[in-house]
């Protein structure tokens, strides 16, 4: 009882403690795998394989891609029943804007909120504004100034948004990459070019003066959006993730064909693997040679650009 | 006085366990208290390293990821060199961890629940009291606690090094840091708090072993 009453009264006004909660939550996750699950029993393959944390969600974004419609938040009947599974943290997915679903959310208690573009936008114009919640949120990025746009409505993870549901890496990459470019050239600036450079990135001049100071995101970085073999993980983690998000790639062999209990288990420990070893090639040759086969996926640049999720978030 | 960064042996190295978890902000600590510390991946590193730091994180995927034959080289290590445990590292020392039941390496006897506080909803900065061993009093430090696990028993053998609250039901502040032998376990994140405090015990009991080959054991 104690521990509610101080902790209340505690975080009532403090924006900054509540910020550090929030990073703190995501400092805990990093050189982890944080997997895709639509049910309990995905959810206690996923915390048996080791990843340290589970997204619940009713369809991962191949299937979406695949089904069309309308792609909501998940029922917080079916949350709740994974939340009871395992006891490692459970992240829940909102539409982008929709800050209704992110006070069910809340109220859940889910331990993580992904304001996400894999799901249809509720807001062509605001993001969620993330400061209002206790619950911390992660939302997806492709470039610095949308990463700094995220933090400064109050998100304490920034994801590459990648292309999700494709098992194709190349937007994770694209996206990773891209981001540190930005940070490392703002390294290298003067004090007073700095102004400009808000404008250019059309984010607030104090983050862009924090980035050129430390050099890094002032939340952690992780990436997501198309990981679907232990290369991939090791290879946005040498790009400078500090964590990698998998969807459909474990549990899907295509946009509608789930892969077996045995083999989505085997592709799981091999990802958790390869992303704590990501610097160790004789890890990721062992752990590549036990992966049966990985998702079919969808070639991004095949497809049709109305297609794309990644285009979503302002 | 606690000591300052050139009383340490320049040779001494501290390991933090890099499988997974907030590894680089231990890191980062050690840093700037001047010493030199290595990330851990494999059972062959624990011989370069006069101390080990198991962070936060999650304690199932450190299980999952150690696989037999480190976590019987780590149990080795633990159990005779100076290892602190911060939160999710904490479980991974007791003797018996609930909520659910799992192994662990148990170099200090005391009974663990994971997340015993809540979800992250629950999770919260607090004031806590830290126990100075040169003059016996108790001093105020901040603690950072995320999903946070509760030390329910503690042996005999266990010297309390900090609690926190103290309007419990049954009116005991909660056992939040201890030691027992070269073992210490804190159930918050001094490594994201920016007082140094109980990082420099650590360093000191590194110290003391470096120094005698052996450490005391707390009575």
């Amino acid at each position: 009882m104690s521990k509610k009453n101080s902790s209340s009264s505690n975080a009532s006004s403090q924006g900054s403690t509540s910020l550090r909660l929030k990073t703190g939550l995501a400092e805990m996750l990093k050189g982890g795998v944080i997997m895709d699950v639509i049910n309990d029993d995905q959810a206690r393959i996923a915390e048996d394989a080791g990843a340290v944390a589970v997204m619940a969600l009713e369809r991962v974004p191949a299937m979406i891609r695949a089904q069309g419609g309308v792609a909501r938040m998940s029922s917080p009947n079916m949350i709740r029943k994974i939340m009871a599974a395992v006891s490692i943290p459970v992240m829940a997915k909102v539409r982008i804007g929709h800050f209704a679903e992110a006070q069910i959310l809340e109220a859940l208690g889910v331990d993580y909120i992904d304001e996400s573009e894999v799901l249809t936008p509720a807001d062509e114009a605001h993001h969620v504004d993330k400061h209002k919640f206790k619950t911390p949120f992660v939302c997806g990025a492709r470039n610095l100034g949308e990463a700094l746009r995220r933090i400064a409505e109050g998100a304490a993870m920034i994801r590459t948004k990648g292309e999700a549901g494709t098992g194709d890496v190349v937007h994770a990459v694209k996206h990773m990459r891209q981001i540190m470019r930005d940070m490392r050239m703002l390294t290298s600036m003067s004090e007073d070019e700095l102004y400009a450079e808000a404008k250019n990135h059309q984010a607030p001049v104090e983050l862009i003066r924090m980035v050129a100071q430390t050099g890094k995101l002032p939340v952690p970085n992780f990436s997501a959006g198309g990981i679907a073999t232990p290369a991939d993980a090791s290879l946005v983690m040498q790009l400078g993730a500090e964590a990698v998000f998998v969807g459909s790639g474990i549990f899907m062999n295509s946009g509608t064909k789930f892969a077996s209990a045995k083999e989505a288990a085997q592709r799981a420990r091999a990802i958790v693997k390869a992303t704590t070893h990501y610097q160790d090639p004789n890890v990721l040759l062992e752990v590549s040679g036990d992966m049966t086969g990985a998702m079919k996926g969808l070639a991004v640049d095949q497809m049709d650009p109305t297609q794309l999720m990644q285009t979503r978030g302002w | 006085m606690l000591p300052r960064r050139s009383y340490y042996t320049k040779s001494m190295r501290i390991g933090v366990l890099a499988i997974q978890g907030d590894f680089a902000a231990h890191q980062l600590r050690l840093h700037q208290l001047g010493v030199e510390s290595i990330p851990v991946r494999k059972a062959e590193q624990l011989a370069q390293i006069e101390g080990l730091i198991i962070p936060g994180g999650e304690s199932g995927a450190f299980l999952k990821l150690l696989g037999d034959d480190f976590f019987a080289a780590l149990r080795i290590f633990v159990n005779s060199k100076p290892t602190f445990g911060t939160c999710a590292g904490a479980i991974m020392l007791a003797t018996e961890v609930l909520g659910p039941a799992q192994p662990s390496l148990g170099a200090i006897d005391m009974t663990i629940r994971r997340n015993a506080y809540g979800r992250q909803i629950d999770s919260s900065i607090r004031t806590g009291k830290l126990a100075s061993s040169a003059n016996n009093t108790l001093s105020e430090i901040e603690m950072v606690f995320i999903r946070a696990p509760k030390i329910e028993r503690i042996g005999p053998g266990v010297q309390v090094l900090a609690t926190e609250g103290g309007t419990a039901p049954d009116g005991q502040p909660d056992i939040v840091a201890v030691r027992q032998g070269s073992a210490m376990a804190a159930t918050f994140h001094p490594e994201l708090s920016s007082d140094s405090r109980v990082h420099q015990l650590f360093v000191a009991l590194v110290q003391d072993y470096c120094k005698t080959g052996a450490t005391e054991t707390s009575k």
